[in-house]
């Protein structure tokens, strides 16, 4: 049973007295803000306001009406409060006491300011991620000449849930993208004639290329944001100000098992893709160009080399470091608060993918040069 | 709060009972934390809510506040039994209620000012910048800079924080205030400080402040009563004084510390000129 809350409403009676009544609190103020302005507005020499027939009024009401009452003061006229309940009497002073009370803005920045701005933590940014590297490396020298300090338990444990568990949909996604591959092929070989061609494409294509860049995207938006987050909520949570009290480096202890463990599993989830891939390419030649599996398995053995899967799997391994080393290292840049962790993790994926893809054309380039 | 026209200053032994609780039964698998809990909180005072760890006064509290709902019993609060409201009731009876969290419960992502603003923007069609002013006034009645008012919660140190907390609280003008241990981790400036707060803002108001404390201090110089949880009932209930006079097991050992006593001790020098004790 909630209370009735008449509305808040005003009657002037004569000439600057003005009556009011109803509960003025925050409920039933609505609109009446409008009404209140004709106190202000009063042009009579001694403005009397009477709050002899108020049901409630709080804070709100009080303030408003302090607001008007400050109005005629400073157009130098007076106001009289008549018939006050005595208990809102508190309230009402201490309002007029505070009325005046500054309301402070945030300093506001030009759009040149904002773009220096994010130039220099763009800049700075990257140093940092450098940096980050650098202690990683230095971390992984420390703990690799004492292989008793290596963490294997946490090692096994990212190997089964960033890889072992990612094997239904890197898998699904491979055989996807071989059916693709092979059916853009297809219509475009079959013209000329060349449809046993198609093992060529499938095969290149998949194992130097798609393979390894699909996984590693996968992986990313999957493990790369994982980490951040669990490093992120753990910054916020002064979980890793507590791990350096004792003398455990979260380096050692949060982030080397991460990269070896992806520095593993990326290249097998690879090799998975792989063959799923190239099975999704050999499905479709079948059904689009009659090539037999048998047929297709044959031309794939003798004209696709060994060089090709070793250039993907080795492309993984590279990829898989900077997966985990950025999903870490955005992990620990989190400050304050849960937005932070979400901005965070974004900027891990988007910052891995990114990474990873103009790695990826340098790779080529660099095999063309070569010659690969 | 709205400030009845026609009502007594404080909490008389006649004013009625804003919270209601019967024969409350909560239990977590089978850990028991309730078992016939009642209570009753009387219009205008300050009631503290006391106990050991894990007695359940956390748990009691967010029952009260409709975010936990317990397995048996019944809670009327503000004359509403708030185990069968539909949705709309809830959200309107929740405006009537403010809420200090321990941790303080302030978004991250908005500034203090917006914090406490954030109440009035959702319930009201005030002007943005009334709602400004206002929240720049019940900012510095929390004993807060402005310059608090531009800060993220982030920036804020502990008592800060509560005190931020306590203007958001605030905001709607409750009827009914829950404080959730609103000196636990300050430094004792800071908790004195904070005392100071209640104390004036319930003057101020004159609203019923219903506050989860470890802090004898506290409990001596502000509430008005005080209950006791222990095996999952309230085992004492009274003002402080009649407290300390009573003989069940847990409230002996509750107040029997050597800092139950510096505090008595304290507490009865300073004579109680402003905390009034009941009979
Ligand atoms: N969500 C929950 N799930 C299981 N047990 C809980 C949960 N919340 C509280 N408890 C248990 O209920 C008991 C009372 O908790 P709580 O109300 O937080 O105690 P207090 O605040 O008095 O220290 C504790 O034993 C706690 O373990
Ligand atoms: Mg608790």
């Amino acid at each position: 049973m909630l209370p009735m809350l008449s509305p808040a409403d005003i009657s002037q009676p004569q000439d600057g007295l003005f009556v009011l009544s109803g509960c003025w609190t925050v409920h039933t103020l609505a609109g009446a803000d409008q009404k209140i302005a004709a106190i202000g507005n009063s042009e009579a020499v001694e403005v009397v306001i009477d709050g002899s027939q108020l049901a409630t009024i709080d804070s709100l009401g009080v303030w408003l009406l302090q607001q008007q009452c400050k109005k005629i003061r400073t157009a130098g006229r007076s106001v009289r409060l008549l018939d006050w309940p005595v208990n809102s009497q508190k309230l009402l002073d201490i309002v007029e006491n505070q009325i005046d009370i500054p309301v402070l803005r945030a300093a506001h920045r030009s759009f040149l300011e904002k773009i220096g701005r994010n130039a220099e933590a763009g800049w700075q940014g990257m140093f940092a991620l450098l940096s980050f590297i650098g202690e990683c490396v230095l971390a992984l020298v420390r703990i690799g000449l004492r292989p008793n300090r290596w963490r294997w338990q946490q090692v096994f444990k990212y190997i089964e849930i960033s890889g072992f568990d990612a094997l239904p949909i890197v898998g699904l996604t491979a055989f996807l993208l071989g059916i693709v591959v092979a059916y853009q092929g297809a219509d475009q070989l079959r013209l000329y004639g060349a449809s046993i061609f198609v093992v060529d494409l499938v095969g290149y294509a998949m194992l130097r290329e798609f393979s390894p860049l699909i996984t590693a995207i996968i992986i990313a938006g999957r493990s790369g944001s994982a980490y951040a987050a669990q490093i992120g909520t753990m910054v916020i949570t002064e979980e890793i100000d507590g791990m350096r009290t004792i003398g455990i480096e979260p380096v050692e202890f949060l982030v080397l098992p991460k990269i070896i463990a992806l520095m593993v599993a990326l290249p097998l989830l690879t090799v998975f893709a792989d063959l799923t891939g190239v099975f999704g390419g050999m499905f479709m030649a079948r059904s689009q160009l009659d090539i037999s599996y048998h047929e297709f398995l044959a031309r794939f053995g003798s004209k696709i080399g060994l060089s090709a899967l070793l250039i993907g799997v080795g492309k993984a391994v590279v990829f898989a470091a900077i997966i985990a080393i950025v999903g870490c290292y955005q992990g620990f840049r989190t400050k304050g608060n849960a937005d932070s962790v979400g901005r965070q993790t974004t900027r891990s994926v988007v910052q891995s993918i990114f990474i990873v893809i103009i790695l990826d054309s340098g790779f080529s380039v660099i095999f063309s040069i070569l010659g690969i | 709060m709205p400030i009845a026209t026609e009502q007594g200053n404080t909490a008389e032994k006649k004013n009625p009972a804003v919270i209601e609780v019967r024969q409350l039964g909560t239990r977590f698998g089978s850990h028991v934390v309730h078992a016939d809990l009642d209570l009753d909180v009387r219009q205008g005072e300050i009631y503290a809510i006391v106990g050991g760890s894990g007695s359940g006064k956390s748990t009691l509290l967010r029952e009260m506040i409709m975010l936990h709902r317990p397995d048996s019993g019944s809670i009327r609060i503000l004359n509403t039994d708030i185990l069968e409201l539909a949705k709309a009731e809830a959200q309107a009876l929740r405006q009537r209620w403010g809420v200090m969290f321990q941790h303080g419960g302030l978004f991250g992502t908005l500034n203090v000012r917006d914090n406490v603003g954030l109440p009035l923007r959702e319930h009201t069609d005030l002007a943005d910048e009334v709602i400004d002013e206002l929240a720049a006034w019940k900012i510095s009645l929390s004993g807060l800079a402005p310059e608090v008012g531009l800060q993220f919660p982030t920036e804020l140190s502990g008592g800060m924080l509560k005190r931020a907390s306590m203007a958001r609280a605030l905001a709607l003008d409750p009827e009914l205030l829950f404080l959730d241990e609103p000196t636990a981790g300050l430094d004792p400036a800071g908790a004195s400080g904070i005392d100071a707060l209640v104390r004036s803002l319930h003057e101020l108001y004159q609203s019923t402040i219903v506050i989860i404390t470890h802090d004898l201090d506290f409990l001596w110089q502000v509430t008005d009563r005080v209950a006791v949880l222990g095996e999952g009932k309230v085992v004492g209930v009274g003002a402080m004084a009649e407290l300390v006079e009573m003989d069940h097991p847990v409230i002996r050992q509750y107040f029997d510390g050597p800092r139950g006593r510096a505090a008595q001790a304290q507490a009865q020098t300073e004579s109680g000129e402003h905390h009034h004790i009941r009979g």
